[in-house]
This record gives C-alpha cells, sequence and structure tokens, in this order.
C-alpha cells in the first residue's frame, strides 16, 4: 500500500482543489488490469471473481453496513483491509462495503472475520441490495418519520435474502423522509417514501420577520397559497382544499410548519426500475398511500414491504423484477395478491396524470 | 460526565432506540452509541432521537447558516430545536466532504479521516451521502474552518450543496467492470476538478446532479437521479464467442433465459448457425449481455449517451431522463479538452438562468416552456431517438403560417 504521503499531498490552491486523485487509492491489482477486465462470475452470494485479459483474477466480497458508520467501525474495516486486501477497501452506492482481494486464500478467512463482527455478505444477483436511506429524524429539519430506524427494521426482515441469492432477480429497496427524497428512491423496486398529510400551520407572528412572502406564495406547485395580510400584517393563507402537503412552503418559509406527529406517515411505492436491461426504466407506482409511523419498529410499514416481497418472491418467474412481474399479472391481480385496498388516491389526479389510465380493452378476466 | 452519566454509564435510557439493536442486520444504534463512548455530543444526539421516537416528530430547527471561509457550500447546518435538553446538538453540522472516484479508499487515508471526524465532528460518518460525497455529522460552527485546514491536508475538498453543481458521482466503471463504455471515474474526476466554482459557490436557480454509469445496467443511477446522467453505450456488434455460447446452452435454457426478454427480438439461437444478432435493431438493453458475460461482450466502439433533466419530487414531481445525445464520443471530447461538453452545459445554463425560477429545476423548466424550445434555445436539433412516440394531439404550435400573395397589402389598403 502506498503511504499516506503518496496517496495525498496538501494542494497548492487554498481552496477549489477538488476531491484526491483517485489512482492511487486504486489496489495495484485494479491499477494493472484497468479496463481490462473479460468477465466476472458470481462464485456464491456475497463473492464474485472479475478475470482480465491478461489473465489475472480479482475477488471482491462485499457486505452490508450502515450508512451512518461510527470511527470505530471504519477502523475496524480498515484493519480488515490490512489484514486481507493489502489495505485497500471501497464502498458502493448503496452503502455495502466491497474488499477487492488478489489472493482467493483470503476469501474465507475474511468472510468468517466479518461474520464474527456481524456484517452480513451478500447483496448480489438474486439478492437484495443494501437500502438506501435519507436522514430523517436523525439530522433532518423536514423529515416525516426516521430513516435509520425503518431501514433497520426492513433489512432485519430483509438480511435472509441479502446473505442468500433465492429472490427471481435483484431487488432494490429505498427509503426517503420526505418527498424531495434526497437520494431518488422513487424509482427502486420497493420504496416506502414518509409523507405529511395536514396542511402547514402559518405561524403569523413569526412568517413576516423570516420568510420572503412572494418566494413562500411561488414555492407552492398547486396554488395553494396566497398572499394575505394578518391583523393588517403582510402574511399568507393556505387553501387546505388544494394543498398535497408537500412541503415546499416549509423549505422556503420556516413560518410554514408542517412536521405533525398524528400525519405523518409512511407510503409504499413499487415496481421502479433504473436499470435499462429488458424494460425501460420506470418510476415505481403508489401501492400504500399511508402508515402511521409507528417508532421503534414501524410494524405497519414493515409488514407491507414484506407482502409485496413475499408475493413478488412467489409469482415471479426466474429474472423478473418486481415491475416485470406486475406487468404480467396486471395491477389488479397485484392488489388482489398483496390485499392492499385500491383506492381513488391510487389513481393519479396530478396534472397529466390521466396518461396512466388503462385506454384499451386489456383487462385479465 | 454528569452524576447521572456515571451512575448509570450513559446520559440517556435509550428503551426505544435499545429495540434497534435487536436483529441480524447491522444496528445505527450501535454504530451512534460506539460514538457516543467518546463523543458527548452524540451521546445527546441518542438522546434528542430517542425524544423524536417518543414524540414522532424530528427536533431540529429550521434554517442558520454555517460554512467555511471562502466556500458557499459544504457545510449543512443543523442546530437542534432543544439545545436546553440536548446541548450537545445545539451545533451538529454536516460536512460534505468529496469522495473519492469509485469510493476507492486505502486503510490509512481511513484512519486518518476517522482522527478529523472524532477531532472535529461527533465520531460519526456516513459512506455515503445519495449524492456521493462522504459526510461527518457533529461539527460546531467555531470547528469548521480548523476542521477543513486538516481535511485540507490530506487533499480532501468539500463537496456541493444548495443551488450548484452538487457532488457527481460514478460507477465503478474501468475498475473492476468489464462493461465499462467509458471511464467513468475519469470523466467525473475531470468533471468535479472543472466545475469546482460551480460547484462551491452555487449560482443556479436549483440543485444540478451529475451521475456518470459506464453501462445501460446504469448501477449508479444516474437516469433518475442525476439531472444531467451519462450512460456509457456501445455503436458496433456485440462480441460473439460461439463456444462459450454453446457452453451456457448447456446449463441454461437460452430462448427462455435470453431470447424472449430480448426487446426487440433481435436475436435467435441454433446449433447449427449458432447465436445470430441482428445488431442494427439492438437498442444495448444489456439483457443478453448480463446473462452471459463470458460469451457476450459489448461492441468496441464505444462512448457515452446523455440523457437529461431527470429528479425526484420536489418541487413540481418526479421524472426521468430523457435522451438529449444518443452517442457521445467521450473519449474524442476528453482529448480536445471537453469542449462539446462544457460549450453544451454553457447554453443549458445560460438558458436556465435566463428561464427558470427560483428553486425550479432545469428538467422542471423544460417541462414548463416544452422541449422543442429548450432543444432551439440550446442548438440542439429535434431527433426521434429523443421520443418514444411522437405526439398525439393537434394543438401544433406552428411559429408561421402561409399567406396568399398580396394578402398583406390588401389588408392594408
Amino acid at each position: 500500500m502506498p503511504s499516506l504521503a503518496e496517496t495525498v499531498k496538501e494542494p497548492e490552491q487554498l481552496t477549489d482543489f477538488g476531491p484526491p486523485e483517485y489512482w492511487p487509492f486504486l489496489p495495484p491489482i485494479v491499477q494493472r488490469n484497468y479496463g481490462k477486465w473479460k468477465y466476472h462470475e458470481i462464485l456464491k452470494p456475497g463473492v464474485m471473481v472479475h478475470v482480465s485479459e491478461s489473465g489475472e483474477k480479482v475477488y471482491t466480497v462485499r457486505c452490508g453496513g450502515t450508512r451512518e458508520t461510527s470511527t470505530t467501525t471504519t477502523r475496524l474495516l480498515a484493519d480488515l483491509a490490512d489484514k486481507y486486501a493489502g489495505g485497500y477497501l471501497r464502498f458502493t452506492s448503496r452503502n455495502s462495503i466491497e474488499f477487492l482481494l488478489d489472493n482467493e486464500e483470503n476469501i474465507e478467512p475474511l468472510i468468517k472475520d466479518l461474520t464474527d463482527e456481524g456484517f452480513p455478505v451478500g447483496g448480489m444477483a438474486g439478492s437484495v441490495g443494501n437500502m438506501i436511506h435519507t436522514q430523517g429524524w436523525l439530522h433532518c429539519h423536514t423529515s416525516a418519520g426516521d430513516a435509520n430506524g425503518v431501514t433497520k427494521a426492513v433489512m432485519d426482515e430483509l438480511h435472509k435474502y441479502y446473505v442468500s441469492d433465492e429472490l427471481p432477480a435483484k431487488l432494490r429497496v429505498a427509503f426517503a423522509c420526505c418527498i424531495n427524497m434526497c437520494g431518488s428512491v422513487g424509482a427502486s423496486d420497493v420504496a416506502l417514501i414518509a409523507l405529511h398529510r395536514r396542511p402547514p400551520k402559518v405561524q403569523y407572528d413569526k412568517i413576516r420577520s423570516v420568510c420572503e412572502i412572494p418566494g413562500t406564495v411561488a414555492a407552492c406547485p398547486v396554488d395553494a397559497i396566497s398572499p394575505k395580510p394578518y391583523n393588517g400584517k403582510p402574511s399568507v393563507a393556505v387553501n387546505e382544499e388544494r394543498c398535497v402537503y408537500c412541503g415546499n412552503c416549509y423549505s422556503v418559509c420556516p413560518a410554514m410548519p408542517i412536521a405533525d406527529p398524528l400525519n405523518d406517515g409512511l407510503s409504499l411505492w413499487v415496481g421502479g426500475k433504473i436499470s435499462n436491461a429488458r424494460v425501460k426504466p420506470r418510476l415505481a407506482s403508489l401501492a400504500v398511500p399511508w402508515m402511521p409511523n409507528e417508532p421503534p419498529r414501524w410494524p405497519t410499514a414493515v409488514k407491507a414491504v414484506m407482502t409485496v416481497v413475499e408475493a413478488w418472491r412467489k409469482g415471479a418467474k426466474r429474472g423478473e423484477r418486481v415491475i416485470e412481474w406486475i406487468d404480467r399479472i396486471g395491477w389488479p391481480n397485484f392488489f388482489k395478491v398483496t390485499g392492499f385496498e385500491f383506492t381513488k388516491y391510487h389513481i393519479d389526479d396530478y396534472r397529466l396524470g390521466e396518461t396512466t389510465m388503462n385506454y384499451s380493452n386489456y383487462v385479465r378476466l | 460526565m454528569s452524576n447521572e452519566t456515571a451512575k448509570k454509564g450513559k446520559k440517556w435510557e435509550t428503551p426505544l432506540l435499545d429495540q434497534l439493536k435487536e436483529g441480524p442486520w447491522p444496528s445505527f444504534v450501535r454504530e451512534l452509541e460506539r460514538c457516543a463512548t467518546t463523543s458527548p455530543r452524540t451521546e445527546d444526539l441518542l438522546g434528542q432521537l430517542e425524544q423524536s421516537y417518543k414524540d414522532n416528530v424530528n427536533h431540529w430547527k429550521h434554517g442558520g447558516m454555517a460554512g467555511v471561509t471562502g466556500y458557499g457550500t459544504g457545510i449543512t447546518a443543523r442546530f437542534s430545536a432543544m439545545p436546553e435538553k440536548f446541548p450537545g446538538c445545539k451545533e451538529y453540522h454536516t460536512v460534505r466532504i468529496g469522495q473519492t472516484q469509485g469510493y476507492f479508499y486505502t486503510s490509512e487515508v481511513l484512519r486518518k479521516l476517522a482522527d478529523i471526524c472524532d477531532k472535529y465532528a461527533g465520531g460519526l460518518f456516513d459512506f455515503h451521502a445519495s449524492s456521493g460525497d462522504i459526510q461527518t455529522l457533529g461539527t460546531r460552527t467555531d470547528e469548521l474552518d480548523p476542521m477543513f485546514a486538516e481535511l485540507r491536508k490530506i487533499h480532501f475538498d468539500l463537496g456541493g450543496g444548495g443551488s450548484g453543481v452538487r457532488t457527481p458521482s460514478a460507477c465503478i466503471g474501468p475498475a473492476r467492470c468489464e462493461w465499462a463504455m467509458f471511464d467513468t471515474l475519469r470523466a467525473c474526476q475531470d468533471f468535479v476538478e472543472h466545475y469546482q466554482d460551480e460547484l462551491h459557490r452555487p449560482m443556479f436557480n436549483y440543485k444540478w446532479k451529475t451521475k456518470f454509469s459506464g453501462c445501460p445496467n446504469d448501477c449508479d443511477c444516474s437516469g433518475v437521479r442525476s439531472d444531467l446522467s451519462f450512460v456509457g453505450v456501445w455503436k458496433d456488434n456485440i462480441r460473439i464467442d460461439q463456444d462459450a455460447v454453446k457452453k451456457y446452452a448447456e446449463k441454461m435454457n437460452i430462448w427462455e433465459d435470453v431470447i424472449y426478454k430480448c426487446p426487440t427480438k433481435c436475436m435467435s439461437y441454433d446449433e447449427k448457425n449458432g447465436m445470430v444478432i441482428d445488431d442494427s435493431n439492438c437498442v444495448k438493453c444489456m439483457h443478453c449481455i448480463n446473462m452471459m458475460p463470458k460469451a457476450l461482450r459489448p461492441g468496441v466502439v464505444r462512448g457515452a449517451q446523455i440523457r437529461f433533466g431527470g429528479k425526484v419530487t420536489m418541487t413540481v414531481g418526479a421524472r426521468l431522463g430523457f435522451v438529449l445525445v444518443p452517442f457521445y464520443d467521450i473519449e474524442k471530447d476528453k482529448k480536445e479538452g471537453y469542449p462539446f461538453l462544457t460549450e453544451l452545459l454553457d447554453r443549458i445554463w445560460e438558458f436556465w438562468d435566463e428561464n427558470g425560477a427560483s428553486r425550479e429545476r432545469v428538467g422542471e423548466l423544460i417541462q414548463r416552456i416544452g422541449i422543442g424550445n429548450f432543444l432551439e434555445e440550446i442548438g440542439l436539433d429535434p431527433i426521434p431517438e429523443m421520443i418514444a412516440f411522437p405526439r398525439q394531439n393537434p394543438f401544433i404550435d406552428f411559429e408561421e403560417y402561409y399567406e396568399e400573395e398580396g394578402e398583406e397589402e390588401e389588408q392594408e389598403e
């Protein structure tokens, strides 16, 4: 492993020098075979081999982590990288951790150490990937639910599908703590999105000093906010009939709080897809409009996620992502097999929402 | 350490969070507790989170400013709404640190980052945030400049935030993937180095996200998670190893698992002819290659597809990125210093600046004024690759109409 001085040097500029050059952080076997990989094979859950045109092989061991990582755990991972992977490791974009080994014999001892430390090994094809999520109550002022708690509760149930490869296809699950959706969970196979469902309350005493009225009015996507003086001072009025509880007004104006212990809850979305394989990428569709926030383990939401996962696992043909299974059996059957109630909220009534109707005689009777 | 802490071993009882230490998945509560053993402020973070679990609502204040001298972004200021009860969270800011491309690290640099995170933050990282940054949580305002000075020594710079270019990210690309159709790591590094000013001093209407994926499997989720998406594609024929195809045929049903699932039905297989692909009708979906990586490989004439305008809900609704440039010869552009890309972005940003509203993502602006108008403004020709199908309504906004010869004069008389 190169020394710290070799990988990173103090920049000449004071600011705006950008992230460190990545090349020194690549393991030597990766540097030697950069752009020369020929094919790969998944050897077992969480382990794959990439073979280079040079004949060299690199073995990847993947384990699930928590996005919130302590410095203690970070140092532990660094120790494992030193012990087995020449002092290198990487993270995936879904909060998993990967060790790239040039020595096949290190695979099993590394897996044993990871397992002993509580890291599940898996998350490749035929498995659920680690759940991506936002900050939630831990660290966000616009959150309508907690991200880490829901993720932990869901992943405890999905753990068995992370460490095995028995799912019909890959499964991507995600959580967002408000509809701003830092991290764009809206194209996941299964997504939970925290929502508000009660209009914001205008703080008349505060709004004039902390908010810009025209900007607050303009922030509303459905024109539900209008300027209206209160006791002779500039303020706004909210048309509660029109409000869709998005919280954008609160984002621009702190005097429009919308978080509400009774009314904030979770919605379930299914059938999103990002890869282009077989069928086009798609945004997820609504399955359950609202479930209560139930800390610490959100049993209703977890059960709803597992209902979809189990129905898909049982009903899908090999290789079918969630949306491919639903497209084959049809949405009416999806609601039948999951038992989720279909309501008027499932019919899109937002602007061009009518394009989601079935303009055909295609019905499975 | 207060008496209460000394007595009970910890400052706050957390019966609700304790229930999230059970179960087989790694527990974030254990991570927070590990931090709390040495960081009093993170001990208070645990206490405040437990309070949220009791109250069903977050306890963070809206707004407040904090930053590093010389930067307009990189810090997300967080102030507790209950600072009297949880003084450690009074200022508990996020520091976004630009990640290495591909998220590769050495153990030594991770330990150095951990030392900085212990000294100037709550001992708590996010590996990684949604845009791609490393985040540390728990820095106080007066610690931001000293912390940045330490980060600077190991050449880690601040990430993006606010209404500017956000930290771009890339899939693992050629570092460990046979399907990388361009060098995603190099392209991403070049991009972030070039747009440092746009990244660190936000001057747009709203955020701008950029992601690089090496092939249409889009492991970096660029098609939905970014306004500007690069996805690697090839132009020529899929390379076929017929012997390897035969070996796959022995262990899988090629028709069932591969050919029937081809979206354009451009392939066939039999023992006599082997695998035959009509590449002129291939849409590069990757399915057959995914299924038979030893037998089928992408072609060698490679580049990237640019999709544009993807975003999620806030403010006016979610949308996927649409095809803006079907084939972009990124290697050629790179050799010349990226003139095509930088000039295209100059035109798009000028258009967004002149026409966009505050907090209007560029995709929303396009939706509002029409894709045709947008293309005209940025100087790209409309091409059928951009659409799924042509318009289905007759409300065509013709820009001119025909007049009989001399018609105008007649009216004037």
